[in-house]
């Protein structure tokens, strides 16, 4: 179980460019961060180099556990949970197959899934190829991957983004509850996020 | 366990939903097939000696189709991050995938080739070691494949990509199972032949997930 995430003077490139110099930060458990920033300021990346993904210039990723320092590579396969722009689902395979597998693959049980897609209302849209769901609709499927897969950091792009209002406030319980069951959600956002959550400004040109 | 049982399902699923992939393979290698005798002539004097070396080529071939699969759309619509963030590491996972490719391609062509062979004048009573050789070098296509698709991760044009740097990869096999088959055609003892063979899947399937995961990393960085 992970208990803290501490990003300690990091720096990170895409290609030539500098994104951000001497990022700290740190997030333990039942926190929730909102980071926010222009286009191109480097919040995707901060969540790919958090999820593994990117290789930082500088700086250190620590994940922290209830027995100290956990190795990154463990923290990565086991406790954290990435909802980037795509969704990873295949379009010619119906969305029970493709929830099934990526809650199986993620650690979650079969009960589990069933809670998530009657919490999330997934059950008509089950057995409909995933090419033909909506953008909400996909992001519902993502966000019934996160709760079904118990897993302690979010890291969230624009989680809400495709998202309509019944949905996001959903969305919103959802976090709240992870965080209120020790969780972290660390999400890239253009809106506030709506939880209580601590700001973290990229700045960027704007 | 759980987890690697489901992705082995996912991608068997992948493999064999949609357009049938196994059964294009095997209709590319009939159809490179039936070109030959077209383009040498139908004299059985001239296909029956060339008969072996011509179907492992054919499989060669068609094992290339569709390896463009195995990597390029997980990387495309962020399923390979889901998979980089599992519970196996990504080893794991490509050599996984590289066991399906063989399962769903690999295999159904080891049944196809034999009918090639025999349709070009190899003697009937090579249909068993030419079953057998090319479902063992189909192994190791499906691990060099695997390897040379990750390789091409992220190139524009991908999929020619991996065909020019796979292609090289799969001329031992090529010359080691053709070989076994002239071997045995010739009344020598095909072992030598296959035991070559067999160095060179073993060799692919070490080396193919270590490279194979360095490669997809590096893609998603």
């Amino acid at each position: 179980m992970l208990t803290r995430l501490d990003i300690k003077a990091l720096s990170l490139s895409r290609g030539e460019r500098r994104l951000f110099n001497g990022l700290s930060f740190c997030l333990s458990a039942g926190e929730a961060a909102a980071l926010t920033g222009a286009n191109g300021a480097g919040k995707t990346s901060l969540l790919r180099a958090v999820a593994g993904f990117i290789r930082p210039d500088a700086g250190t990723i620590v994940f922290h556990g209830p027995e100290g320092v956990m190795e990154a590579e463990t923290a990565r396969r086991s406790a954290l949970h990435l909802l980037g722009h795509h969704e990873g689902l295949k379009p010619q395979r119906t969305a029970r197959q493709e929830l099934g597998f990526q809650i199986e693959w993620l650690g979650g049980s079969a009960e589990a899934m069933d809670a998530a897609v009657a919490r999330l209302k997934l059950a008509p849209l089950l057995d409909l190829e995933t090419r033909k769901l909506s953008a909400g609709q996909r992001r519902r499927l993502s966000l019934a991957r996160l709760v079904a897969a118990p897993r302690a950091l979010w890291l969230l792009d624009e989680p809400l983004a495709p998202l309509d209002e019944v949905w996001r406030s959903v969305a919103a319980e959802l976090m709240a509850e992870h965080l209120a069951g020790g969780g972290m959600v660390l999400a890239a956002v253009h809106d506030p996020l709506p939880v209580a959550a601590r700001s973290l400004d990229l700045g960027g040109v704007r | 366990m759980k987890a690697a049982r489901a992705l082995f399902a996912r991608e068997l699923s992948l493999a064999w939903g949609g357009g049938g992939g196994p059964l294009l393979a095997c209709g590319f290698l009939l159809c490179l097939t039936a070109i030959l005798p077209l383009a040498a002539g139908g004299d059985p004097r001239v296909l029956a000696p060339a008969a072996s070396g011509a179907s492992w080529m054919a499989l060669a071939l068609a094992s290339l189709l569709s390896l463009e699969r195995m990597f390029e759309r997980d990387l495309e619509d962020g399923a390979l991050d889901l998979l980089a963030t599992g519970p196996l590491p990504l080893e794991a996972v490509v050599g996984i995938k590289a066991l399906a490719q063989w399962l769903a391609a690999g295999l159904p062509l080891a049944v196809a080739a034999p009918v090639a062979a025999l349709a070009l004048g190899q003697p009937p009573e090579l249909i068993g070691l030419t079953g057998a050789s090319a479902a063992l070098g189909g192994l190791g296509f499906a691990f060099t494949g695997a390897l040379g698709a990750a390789l091409a991760l992220g190139a524009r044009r991908g999929g020619l990509l991996i065909a020019v740097v796979v292609l090289p990869l799969f001329i031992p096999p090529v010359v080691f199972g053709a070989g076994a088959l002239t071997r045995a055609a010739s009344g020598q003892s095909p072992a030598s032949a296959l035991a070559l063979l067999g160095a060179y899947v073993l060799f692919a399937l070490v080396i193919a997930p270590v490279a194979g995961a360095a490669a997809v990393r590096n893609a998603q960085g």
